[in-house]
């Protein structure tokens, strides 16, 4: 019954409890990450008539196909195929590239950065902006903010992302002129910056190179603010969800009752306890923006893996096509995977029983 | 009808001791339909939904010129106006025509992916709710794994290896939108599998299958329905990405994605061209999940307005 | 009400409650939750009964000024140390609340903020009405934790709600609502969520602080017998209304037939009786 009294019990029934919690991540983890790449494995070698075809083209020469048939190990029972397939994702071969003639891990390794770097600024232009207008709907419901709120929301989920692109770089950067065409940076800068992480606001700042920052800011604002855009509409829609259900609430009552301003109830108290699951949702919008960044990256040719996977579409080079899902769906399953986690570590109920 | 009529039927219809079940579900249904049609923006996406049935029905009558043929010569790329409302694209064609027989392409997308997906998902979970035990645990780790993978992405990689085309655009999201479904359907036959009246058929001696498929995949339909009309809009801006990245339709169909990645190549100047197709997009989209939420809050109150 | 005017109101009152209405307007139309309510309070300790739906909630959250802003209310009168409560500007209004009325609410589970530990939840009300520094704020709220007996309070302090059991929560919020030292208490109901055992040992605290504190009590329950044994004086309510008002030593010889239903339906040692008599409480001892 009571917590206090009743320590040593209590302590190693967390035990067990934690133990199960971790078998049962474990084995959640396990059989998504076999189960994407099973998918990956039947598109790229059962779906194929002829899968070598389907990795060079159509053009290559004999030999080099018969010795591609046999790396690939076509001629082993499927099984055994998928076992080293699984054996040599594991360690990040996905084969080569025909496009770059690259192996794919290298390419996508220089591509990573740059869609990681646009999905966080999209994060947190949708997060700064998402939550405070969730929060305002939720306490002023039904006026006309909460109006307002839910119409952006409602557009956010109902525009074609690709679209919005478009039609925002003709009016911000072809009429307007306030920001930089589609690239990363400018060509100037391409050759006589280094950078470091690979998030170039960050490298620029750290080199204190300030125009190549103010440069790279000037291309990533577009699309950083468009994907911040549908980062808002599903976190302020959450954010008012979570709130409204904070806000009935007898704690919410105790908190009237010592005599509390609304601001201090409704920050201090009704957000901090929608914040938890106010960071599965940021997470989950996180993931959204990272398979979002193949339309986006299109629009506004950023190099990342979102563009690296549509080029390579065009060229029908599958190697690349699955290595780009494979390293993409990764990161989604692991960022699903780790809101999860971050859930139990947040929420004191949850952390110690 | 008189007054007095209409208030004795609403009376019927709203009896608190309906007197056969025929009454009690109309009764029910009425007040769905008085709670949705108070909602505003519900009934607006109604509305919508209703003018794209109608000008998918009717293109060919609406339509002012072919939507696949135009006059290279004399209309390439004219802004909108008088002759050309939303303007002609690089081969002469009327933009307005081809919208509207777009509207078609469209329908076909999202009335297939329902079609192929909602039976899989009701299959897929009612098997796994009403067989319990390891059936349930493996189905339901399938559903959750496709659950969790990136649905866009994986579309796209499934078109790279099926080949571009609207068919195995619909096959490749259908693939990747059963999960949901299957949960709903698992969560309501395990509502309703250990009730009386499921008992009362074991007892009657009905075979397992026939009992999923008579008795409860039809109590799982309501709910299903709101799902998939929630899900409308994604599936259609889904296929229209694809449709923008060169997967989905091809030229010279009339679809809207497709639409949209030919006109990108002028947007710069000649901005309605992709721009009106987008548009339609967005109004579809928009009606579907307006539409959606209305549903939502009307038959299913405990929701609100979350 | 035909129960004549309030015998009891004093110059001295606390509280002063004349024909206090509370109506939710919704969809099927008016709800009237409290229909007419009048008594007054000095510093004693005032029970009200009734059953499930009778308005005791509604009736204590109007006079913290706690009831949802869709709610109309009205009152000839409601003051508070002479303070016309439904005149008085909302700051106003919650400069009072925890300050000089406070209440506590039925279930710790519920009423204390499941993410913050209890010390900075008590802290929070104190520094909310009093210009105090951290560290007296909280040798303060250690010096409540103490006086409603929690053994180890620098433990307790740090803890958070989850953590303890109901009786440790229930003193916590008694700790969190006193610390500011208001004159008058509302108690909804505080020990019906709790374990029986620990019931006498919350209620016994509570019974300690106010008179020492010399504070006004309105003490709710379904419990007319446990009212009647903490309480001075009694009302009964039933849908919204008063039907009777007595001393508690005159329990017995009450006349509205409610109020002997109530009474009836309360077990009694070394009386058998068939069929048991039905005690309406919420499942919440759940979870
Ligand atoms: N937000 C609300 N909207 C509509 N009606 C309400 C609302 N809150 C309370 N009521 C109504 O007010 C009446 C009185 O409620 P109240 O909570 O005061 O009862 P109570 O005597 O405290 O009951 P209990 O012993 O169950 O706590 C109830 O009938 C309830 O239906
Ligand atoms: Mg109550």
């Amino acid at each position: 019954m009571s917590a206090v009294e009743n320590e040593g019990g209590r302590g190693s029934a967390r035990a067990v409890a934690l133990a199960s919690f971790i078998g049962r991540f474990l084995v959640i983890a396990i059989t998504t990450y076999l189960g994407l790449l099973a998918v990956t494995f039947f598109i790229g070698r059962v779906i194929p008539i002829d899968p070598v075809l389907a990795v060079l083209g159509d053009r290559a020469p004999a030999n080099v196909v018969e010795r591609t048939r046999r790396e690939m190990g076509l001629d082993l029972p499927l099984v055994e195929q998928f076992y080293i397939y699984v054996k040599s994702a594991l360690s990040g071969d996905f084969g080569t590239s025909v496009l770059t003639t690259n192996p794919v891990m290298t390419d996508i390794r220089r591509a990573l950065p740059a869609t990681t770097e646009l999905a966080t600024l999209g994060t947190l232009i949708g997060a700064l902006f998402g939550v405070p207008l969730g929060v305002l709907a939720a306490v002023k419901r039904g006026s006309l903010i909460d109006q307002i709120v839910r119409i952006i929301g409602l557009i956010g989920y109902s525009v074609p992302i690709f679209w919005l692109g478009l039609l925002a770089l003709v009016l911000f950067y072809a009429k307007l002129q306030w920001v930089a065409f589609p690239a990363r940076l400018d060509v100037v800068y391409e050759y006589t910056f280094t950078p470091i992480t690979g998030f170039y606001l960050l490298d620029s700042a750290m080199q204190g190179q300030w125009d190549v920052f103010y440069d790279a800011f000037r291309h990533i604002i577009l699309p950083a603010s468009l994907l911040g855009y549908f980062s808002l509409a599903y976190i302020s829609r959450m954010t008012r969800s979570f709130m409204l259900n904070e806000l009935t609430q007898e704690y919410i009552v105790a908190a009237r009752a010592k005599g509390l301003s609304e601001t201090r109830i409704i920050w201090g108290h009704a957000l901090r306890n929608a914040a938890v699951p106010m960071v599965t949702v940021i997470a989950l919008s996180y993931a959204g923006l990272l398979e979002g960044s193949v339309l986006t990256e299109t629009v506004f040719s950023w190099p990342g893996i979102g563009l690296y996977i549509t080029n390579s579409l065009q060229n029908a080079d599958m190697n690349a096509v699955l290595g780009g899902t494979i390293v993409i769906g990764s990161v989604f399953i692991g960022i699903n995977l780790l809101s999860d986690l971050l859930y139990r570590v947040l929420d004191p109920r949850t952390k110690t029983g | 009808m008189s007054a007095e009529t209409i208030q004795s039927r609403r009376d019927w219809l709203l009896s608190e001791r309906p007197a056969s079940r025929m009454q009690a579900r109309l009764g029910r249904a009425y007040v769905a339909w008085r709670r949705f049609s108070a909602n505003r923006l519900a009934f607006l996406g109604l509305l919508i939904i209703i003018a794209l049935l109608v000008v998918a029905a009717l293109a060919g009558v609406l339509a002012p010129y072919s939507p696949t043929f135009g006059d290279l010569k004399g209309s390439r790329l004219l802004a909108p106006g008088a002759e050309h409302w939303f303007g002609t694209d690089d081969l002469g064609r009327d933009i307005l025509s081809r919208i509207l027989y777009g509207s078609r392409w469209t329908l076909y997308v999202v009335i297939l992916v329902a079609i192929i997906a909602a039976p899989i998902g009701l299959l897929v979970g009612t098997v796994a709710g009403y067989a319990g035990g390891w059936t349930d645990a493996i189905l339901m780790r399938i559903t959750d794994i496709f659950l969790a993978f990136p649905k866009l992405i994986l579309a796209l990689a499934f078109v790279a290896a099926l080949g571009p085309g609207i068919e195995n655009a619909v096959l490749a999201i259908a693939i990747t939108s059963w999960p949901p479904y299957a949960r709903i359907a698992r969560a309501e036959t395990l509502t309703v599998r250990n009730s009386d009246y499921i008992k009362a058929v074991q007892l009657m001696g009905a075979s397992p299958f026939r009992i999923v498929l008579r008795h409860i995949m039809p109590l799982c339909i309501s709910s299903l329905i709101i799902r998939v009309t929630l899900d409308m809009a994604g599936i259609i801006l889904t296929a229209a990405g694809l449709g923008f990245l060169g997967l989905g339709a091809q030229p010279p169909l009339p679809e809207w994605g497709t639409m949209i990645a030919s006109g990108r190549r002028f947007v710069l100047d000649q901005w309605w061209v992709a721009g009106a197709p987008g548009f339609a997009i967005l109004i579809v989209s928009l009606g579907f999940n307006l539409l959606g939420d209305g549903l939502r809050d009307a038959l299913d109150p405990r929701s609100g307005d979350q | 009400m035909s129960g004549g005017p309030n015998q009891q109101r004093s110059m001295s009152a606390l509280l002063d409650v004349d024909d206090l209405r509370v109506t939710f307007p919704t969809r099927s139309g008016l709800i009237e939750a409290v229909r007419g309510v009048s008594f007054s309070l000095g510093r004693e300790r005032l029970g009200i009964v009734g059953e499930s739906g009778s308005g005791k909630s509604q009736t204590g959250r109007a006079i913290m000024g706690l009831t949802p802003p869709q709610a109309r209310i009205s009152a000839n009168k409601l003051a508070f140390d002479g303070i016309d409560l439904l005149a008085v500007s909302p700051r106003e209004r919650r400069a009072l609340r925890g300050k000089r009325i406070a209440m506590i609410l039925q279930d710790p589970k519920y009423s204390l903020d499941p993410v913050m530990s209890i010390g900075r939840q008590i802290v929070e009300t104190l520094r909310t009405h009093e210009k105090v520094g951290k560290a007296e704020a909280r040798d303060r709220a250690l010096a409540m934790l103490e006086a409603v007996q929690i053994r180890d309070p620098a433990r307790v302090f740090d803890l958070h709600p989850h953590e303890v059991s109901g009786g440790m929560g229930q003193r916590a919020m008694i700790a969190m609502m006193l610390i500011a030292g208001p004159e008058m208490m509302i108690a909804d109901e505080p020990t019906s969520a709790l374990d029986v055992t620990v019931q006498l040992d919350v209620l016994g605290i509570l019974d300690r602080l106010v008179s020492e504190r010399g504070m006004g009590l309105i003490f709710i329950s379904h419990d007319l017998r446990l009212v009647s044994s903490f309480c001075d004086r009694v009302i009964v309510m039933y849908a919204g209304k008063v039907v009777e008002q007595l001393k508690a030593s005159e329990l017995g010889r009450a006349q509205h037939p409610y109020t002997r239903g109530l009474l009836n339906c309360m077990p009694r040692i070394g009386f058998e009786r068939h069929p048991l008599p039905v005690l309406d409480r919420k499942p919440e001892w759940a979870a």
